[in-house]
């Protein structure tokens, strides 16, 4: 019985963190949909999104302890750090990326980690070695039910990615431009002559896609803490998610995310494997995706018809 | 009066290989006007310059008076995103639908540039009056759909923007007799009710002959013939190279 609850408890844990990665694995998935590219650099987006969204929260807050202003604090902070790293992103985009296009498939690819780099060691440049704690907005302490705790970071977490993930969904089906972004990932050249800007669709992509590693930045500091390399693993696990979810799809994205972090979170105890060694999980997982179904679990292998 | 659509004397190069050479023609508003050509005599390159989706080495292209693309250097031609608010819409060779969208979301990709929700839901309307069988399949994904249905399809997406110019590349291409037939059928009423100009591209040359009323001989990339589609459906030269006679 105790196990029982225990795993259940690791399905929690799980989803939290799958959600994370969910978040972040979009932008990997919404950028390769388009551009045929792994920007490596998106990982380094949600370190970005994570110091600003400090940043933003703790000058705003100030001396202040009152809950309300606290949680409003932390939204506001959110949206300020979602707003930076979208211009980010399209910025980026814009000078290392968008000049490459014609070039070879590896061109873009080698900037992108060119990217990282500037990002990552600028970051450690200004903010120091020293990594910070995200305080929490709230008091964390874990409502129990039925021995199944659970705190409310979790529920805020999971709450703050479902939302996303709803409205980038309504968006994408819904929406004129959300329609565009689907089609140009099918085809630009007809896309172009039905009258779609392609390079502001390619813009926006990048600008959604980094609002929500900035998202994912936040929302994961809490637990692993706020530092210039954050991005690196956090980046590479949310790839891998994507890859299992099927890169490219936006759904399997979303999948990936929660698949990978279930795993994690479950496989470690279940295979009795220390937990200093949980991160083998992801890429075990990876290898056998791609052994089994290297499209990934939502991927198409299906080709076109002509 | 000047035509509607004008090509001056362009030249277009894939590396080494000239695809056109000092192509020049015209398209007179109202008409419907057909290119034919064997395999790989440049037909769909002509359309893709005129579009913009190749550049030109020589010469310029204009639509209803304005040069819309250029070899010159310093003057810009107009990016293809931009010609359909302009009122050109090609239809592509191999109809090039989004086949993971519906028939309705393709519908509505046509009429990108129609901000007007309402404007977008009256056309869709007129699409599935005009081809009913899209009507039927409007929630299906478009992958779906057979051949000559992709091809309807691609023709309403193409007249959701409410062209004046609508650019056909191979409408015919892989398809049953019946079929091509249906299509011209539509064709003609495009021309005829909705006075869209229509610029035909074919490798069935007595179909687009027949439809049309003025004709364009490509072969390897120059215009070799150029006369009204009746004398060309009569002339030796095409009965023997094109029409199998
Ligand atoms: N992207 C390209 N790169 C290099 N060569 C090309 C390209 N596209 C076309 N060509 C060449 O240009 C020539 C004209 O091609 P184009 O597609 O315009 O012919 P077409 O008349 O449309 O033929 P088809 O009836 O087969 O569609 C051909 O020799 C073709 O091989
Ligand atoms: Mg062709």
């Amino acid at each position: 019985m105790t196990t029982l609850i225990q795993y259940l408890q690791y399905l929690v844990n799980g989803i939290t963190l799958g959600s994370i990665y969910a978040l972040i694995a979009l932008g990997y998935t919404m950028v390769y949909g388009i551009l045929k590219f792994i920007n490596f650099a998106h990982g380094d987006i949600l370190m970005v999104g994570a110091y600003t969204g400090l940043l933003t929260y703790t000058a705003l807050l100030g001396e202040s302890t009152n809950p309300v202003w606290m949680l409003t604090a932390f939204f506001i902070a959110m949206l300020v750090s979602m707003a930076f790293c979208a211009a980010l992103g399209m910025f980026i985009e814009r000078v290392a990326y968008k000049p490459l296009r014609n070039a070879s498939r590896l061109a873009p690819l080698l900037s992108a980690i060119g990217v990282s780099f500037i990002l990552s060691n600028g970051a450690a440049w200004i903010f120091g070695a020293q990594s910070r704690r995200f305080p929490y907005p709230f008091d964390n302490t874990p409502i129990v039910i039925a021995g199944l705790s659970i705190t409310p970071h979790q529920i805020l977490t999971v709450t703050v990615s479902v939302i996303m993930m709803v409205v980038l969904t309504l968006f994408v089906n819904k929406s004129r431009m959300g329609k565009a972004m689907r089609a140009t990932s099918i085809d630009q050249a007809t896309s172009e002559l039905m009258g779609i800007d392609v390079n502001k669709i390619i813009s926006m992509t990048f600008a959604i896609g980094s609002a929500l590693a900035a998202v994912g930045g936040i929302l994961s500091s809490f637990d692993f803490r706020v530092y210039a390399s954050m991005g690196t693993m956090t980046g590479l696990k949310a790839f891998v998610a994507a890859v299992i979810g099927g890169i490219g799809n936006i759904q399997g994205a979303m999948l990936g995310g929660l698949i990978l972090g279930v795993l994690e979170s479950i496989g470690a105890p279940l295979l009795g494997i220390p937990s200093a060694l949980r991160d083998t999980i992801a890429f075990a997982a990876l290898i056998i995706i791609l052994l089994v179904k290297p499209d990934g679990i939502l991927g198409k292998n299906e080709r076109e018809k002509v | 009066m000047a035509a509607m659509l004008e090509i001056n004397g362009i030249t277009v190069r894939y590396g080494a290989i000239e695809a056109l050479h000092n192509v020049s023609m015209s398209v007179d508003e109202g008409d419907v006007v057909a290119l034919i050509g064997a395999n790989g005599a440049g037909k769909s390159t002509l359309l893709k310059a005129i579009v913009n989706q190749v550049s030109l080495q020589e010469g310029s292209i204009s639509f209803k008076g304005e040069v819309v693309s250029t070899a010159e250097k310093h003057k810009k031609s107009v990016p293809t995103h931009l010609l359909s608010q302009r009122g050109i819409a090609l239809v592509p060779e191999g109809r090039h639908v989004f086949a993971d969208m519906t028939v309705e979301e393709n519908l509505d990709m046509g009429a990108f540039l129609v901000k007007d929700p309402v404007a977008v839901a009256k056309k869709k309307e007129e699409m599935y009056d005009f081809f009913p069988i899209l009507g039927a399949r409007r929630k299906q994904k478009t992958r779906s759909l057979s051949g000559g249905e992709q091809q309807m399809m691609a023709i309403a997406r193409a007249l959701m923007s409410s062209p004046h110019l609508i650019l056909l590349d191979e409408p015919g291409l892989g398809l049953a007799p019946l079929v091509v037939q249906d299509i011209f059928n539509k064709i003609h009423l495009i021309n005829q009710q909705d006075k869209v100009t229509v610029f035909l591209v074919e490798q069935n040359a007595r179909m687009a002959l027949k439809a049309s009323n003025k004709g364009y001989c490509l072969e390897n990339g120059n215009i070799v013939l150029a006369d009204s589609s009746d004398a060309l459906l009569r002339n030796d030269k095409v009965r023997a190279a094109y029409l199998g006679e």
